[in-house]
């Protein structure tokens, strides 16, 4: 197979007809001031998405997004310009509006060769025309009928399927050169079940960095559609959630979402670097339980958060961010590692090309433990049981997290009983995690569904866990 | 961007009709954009980014008879026009027929386009805006030595251009700018840290309020939630402040649109004509505010944009629809398409502090944190940090607590509506005092 550096030239240089002598003019130009690092981003995105709704295909949509970022860092300072027009003109004119962010001037430096030998986690393929547009729709068809016949009280399903062909290509200011092709492939069914004039919703996906056979595999998109139904019909029976500080015991996999927000983003390199994380200057101090291991892993083949090369072009890592309760690292790009004088951690994410690299996750997950998931539900008397969560938030500096739960049940007795309807958790991120009292021996990743928006940018991402039990959590339900 | 410019990208739309014309499509819609902008970062009275932005897309849907197919794409050279129309034609081949899709009908198409006032470029570049921001941050910085740290000042400016054609010959554009000034600082107190930020925005340069204005309002909110702690478990009236109650009519708005009606899925199903609010709620929209941060003289089908009422009387006047989902419902569009552009809700004439006294005692909202609105059930439970309110004066802050209830009951138990919206955003709303809800705590 042809290697993604190979075919990233192909589509980024040869296609628009630019060389290496047109990419040293435009690298000179942005180097050109006093700049400390320099780089270009290339890229050409294809998507292509296809809703099912009522029944019918309802809706298809093709997108191209093509351009070029380019980028001037000097000390902690960035100019950044991005042109959609891939010829030397428009290029030069980005340079010239990047590199304004430095002053005197400096001479350029010598294009040199590419970089080899990275290991590749997916295959460089195009998912877009990994099936025939027949079988994409008969899928979807398929999993329409599979959830109307799954129940009676199923009113409604949308099929949405969505299939990302990525191509980018960085170059930095010392000539090296990256490329990366990177597929990407998601599935959600969701349906309205209807019972006795009450309506509830469910919902199951997931994706993956690889052709649209994937859900083919194992009859896994039907797993979705029947998983999609059993969520609808288990919130018809929901009663109100209960209201304030209760243990709380979280399913593996998704709920792992826990981690992304109560310290992922607090031990990004850039909050850290600037001081305004709760986790600032914390390092090898205990900052969890002692069973907790967490990490951020890029390498996990084919996985939705994984990466061959991140969009600076460094290698994605296998990073430890909490060992046995002890921080023991931060998640890093190019100019935090540089600045904090630490590794870089191939951590250095942007959405596109018209946006800034920055410090963002990969697959965040925590190491499994040693007690059986049901030892765990057995040990809690009066809590709740939470396997599905919606989305996330962070408020770094103080802490404070949340996580809203759409498929949660009472535990009663060390049994678990009655559903009850989404409720959103809060708690601190620190305290949390020190309140982390048993972790299960069932690690999961979750099905890769994960979107992480940070300052604006949305990159795809992974989480994952073992069930756990924090002895002690605020639930935000009405129940008093 | 000049009117050189609004030619070039009409011509780009009517060549993207010609050439869905051409490939057999019956009838096509397109939209071109264009977007210019500067974003500059002073942190610590150091510049800290300068992005220039610079966008552009196309978009085309084309219908053949009842099958619809659409794409966009970032370049906007002729090869591309003529790609991307073959590639929205190539997915109407694959699409199911749907008697409600098309375009909106030909009468309802806007036939003048009023000037919105909606045009005021900033001629300013990157040293000039890092001296507005370095003003808002230092004052931020200056204003109480418990703030130490900070994750900056911004200051934005773009100009948009836009134009959108479709084949029943309509074809209108128009430019517009938005700027903004936004500052977030950190502040200190033994173990504890805590942020907040403020921000100004405005379609005319000198729309802004003063720099050093925004900075002070962001230290003050900072400072102000030193000392947070959590309560007990409770339940009692709530007092969202104005900058977070757009959440609230954004709830409303997203059950009452067309998508989640006629896929049954909103807790206001068929509530039209209803009383969904106390009888003295009027929320109207104006699309056609002068100088609105959501104006537009028409909608995203070219649909005459019309002022109109939403809620009357606390009734449900009208759905927030687009001509596919009114023809879903057997209903008529209201020129939503793209969204509800300048909603606004009655103040009872109270000032915030008016609030407070009629609050009494029970929680001010001032943050919000996650999703959690379930807009198929009504269910509400989200994060929240505020002030804890005793006998109408504000008592401590608070954090790490929820608030919780049903967006009907929500909805029906609000109290009042402040006169002390600081922000005139596209949703216009003062503070909402509601009856009663579950704030869960320690």
């Amino acid at each position: 197979m042809t290697q993604p550096l190979e075919l990233a030239r192909q589509t980024l240089l040869d296609g628009p007809g630019l060389n290496e002598r047109a990419l040293s003019q435009v690298m000179d130009k942005l180097l050109s001031s006093r700049v400390d690092a320099a780089d270009m981003y290339f890229q050409y995105s294809r998507l292509e998405s296809w809703v099912l709704d009522d029944g019918i295909i309802k809706e298809g949509n093709h997108s191209i997004e093509q351009g070029a970022g380019l980028r001037a860092v000097s000390g902690d300072k960035t100019g950044f310009a991005y042109t959609d027009d891939l010829v030397l003109p428009q290029l030069l004119e980005a340079a010239d509006a990047a590199r304004a962010i430095a002053r005197a001037g400096q001479s350029g430096r010598e294009m040199i060769a590419a970089r080899g030998d990275v290991p590749q986690l997916y295959a460089a393929l195009n998912p877009l025309e990994s099936l025939s547009e027949q079988e994409k729709l008969e899928l979807m068809r398929k999993l329409d009928a599979a959830a109307r016949a799954a129940d009676p009280r199923v009113q409604q399903v949308t099929v949405s399927l969505v299939a990302v062909h990525d191509t980018v290509l960085v170059i930095n200011d010392q000539g090296q050169l990256a490329g990366d092709v990177r597929p990407l492939v998601r599935l959600n069914v969701s349906v309205i079940a209807e019972q006795n004039g009450r309506r509830e919703q469910g919902s199951s996906g997931g994706g993956a960095r690889r052709a649209l056979d994937f859900f083919l595999e194992e009859e896994r998109a039907l797993g979705y559609a029947r998983e999609a139904v059993r969520q609808a019909l288990v919130n018809l029976e929901a009663v109100d959630a209960p209201a304030g500080m209760l243990p709380v015991v979280l399913g593996p996999g998704w709920p792992g979402v826990l981690l992304h927000e109560a310290v992922g983003h607090g031990l990004e390199g850039d909050f850290n670097r600037k001081g305004t994380s709760a986790f600032s200057g914390r390092m090898g101090e205990k900052v969890a339980s002692a069973l907790c291991t967490v990490v951020d892993d890029g390498t996990l083949p084919d996985r939705r958060g994984s990466l061959s090369i991140d969009d600076e072009g460094t290698p994605a890592q296998h990073t430890v961010l909490i060992e046995n309760g002890v921080l023991k690292g931060y998640m890093q790009d190019k100019m935090n590692a540089r600045l904090m004088g630490m590794p870089e951690t191939g951590n250095g994410r942007r959405e596109s090309y018209a946006h800034l690299p920055m410090p963002r996750m990969t697959n965040t997950y925590m190491l499994p433990g040693e007690h059986d998931p049901q030892e765990i539900i057995a040990s809690v008397d009066k809590g709740l049981y939470a396997v599905n969560f919606g989305g996330g938030q962070v408020d770094i500096t103080s802490g404070k997290f949340v996580f809203s739960a759409n498929e949660a049940y009472l535990i009663e007795n060390g049994r678990i009983t009655a559903p009850v309807k989404g409720a959103t958790l809060i708690g601190n991120g620190p305290e949390a995690m020190t309140r982390i009292s048993m972790v299960g021996n069932d690690l999961q990743l979750d099905s890769g569904v994960g979107t992480c928006g940070k300052e604006g940018q949305s990159v795809p991402v992974g989480v994952g866990q073992p069930t756990l039990k924090i002895d002690e959590m605020t639930v935000g339900g009405t129940a008093t | 961007m000049n009117a050189g410019e609004i030619g070039q990208l009409q011509q780009i739309v009517g060549d993207l009709l010609a050439e869905a014309e051409k490939q057999g499509a019956s009838s096509a819609e397109a939209g071109v954009h264009r977007q210019r902008g500067l974003d500059v970062t002073v942190r610590l009275g150091e510049t800290e980014t300068i992005e220039h932005t610079n966008d552009q897309g196309l978009g085309v849907t084309v219908y053949f008879g009842q099958r619809k197919g659409s794409a966009n794409t970032t370049d906007l050279r002729p090869q591309a026009v003529r790609e991307t129309v073959a590639a929205a034609c190539r997915i109407a081949r694959h699409t199911s027929e749907d008697p409600a899709a098309g375009l909106a009908e030909a009468e309802m198409m806007a036939s003048e386009i009023p000037d919105l006032d909606l045009d005021h470029p900033w001629e300013i570049d990157a040293l000039q805006a890092a001296g507005i921001a370095r003003e808002c941050e230092d004052a931020a910085r200056a204003h109480d030595t418990r703030i130490h740290n900070s994750e900056g000042a911004s200051l934005h400016t773009q100009s948009t251009l836009f134009v959108y054609g479709n084949s029943h010959g309509f074809i209108g554009g128009y430019p517009s700018t938005r700027h903004s000034l936004s500052c977030a600082v950190l502040a200190q107190q033994g173990d504890e840290m805590q942020r907040d930020y403020w921000y100004t925005s405005s379609r005319i340069p000198t729309g802004l309020e003063p720099a050093h204005t925004v900075g002070i309002e962001a230290a003050r909110r900072t400072v102000a939630r030193l000392g947070s702690r959590k309560i007990k478990t409770t339940q009692c009236p709530v007092l969202f402040k104005a900058d977070l109650a757009p959440g609230l009519l954004r709830s409303l708005i997203g059950a009452i649109r067309g998508p989640a009606l006629y896929r049954k899925a909103s807790f206001l199903l068929d509530k039209l004509g209803e009383p969904i609010f106390p009888d003295w709620v009027i929320i109207d929209e104006n699309p056609l505010l002068r100088q609105g941060m959501a104006s537009a003289p028409f909608d995203n089908e070219g649909v005459t944009t019309r002022p109109r009422k939403i809620v009357d009387g606390g009734v449900l006047q009208g759905y927030v629809l687009d001509s596919y989902a009114a023809r879903k419902l057997g209903m008529q569009t209201t020129g939503n398409a793209g969204g509800v552009r300048n909603a606004r809700i009655d103040s009872t004439g109270e000032s915030f502090e008016e609030l407070l006294k009629r609050l009494d005692t029970g929680l001010l909202v001032t943050e919000m944190m996650g999703q959690g609105s379930n807009l198929v059930t009504g269910d509400y439970s989200r994060g929240a940090a505020g002030f804890w309110v005793e006998n109408g004066e504000i008592a401590f802050p608070v954090e790490e607590v929820t608030v919780a209830g049903n967006l009907r009951d929500m909805f029906q138990g609000l109290l009042a509506v402040g006169a002390d919206n600081q922000i005139p955003g596209s949703i216009d709303t003062g503070s909402w005092l509601i009856d009663r809800m579950t704030v869960a705590g320690d």
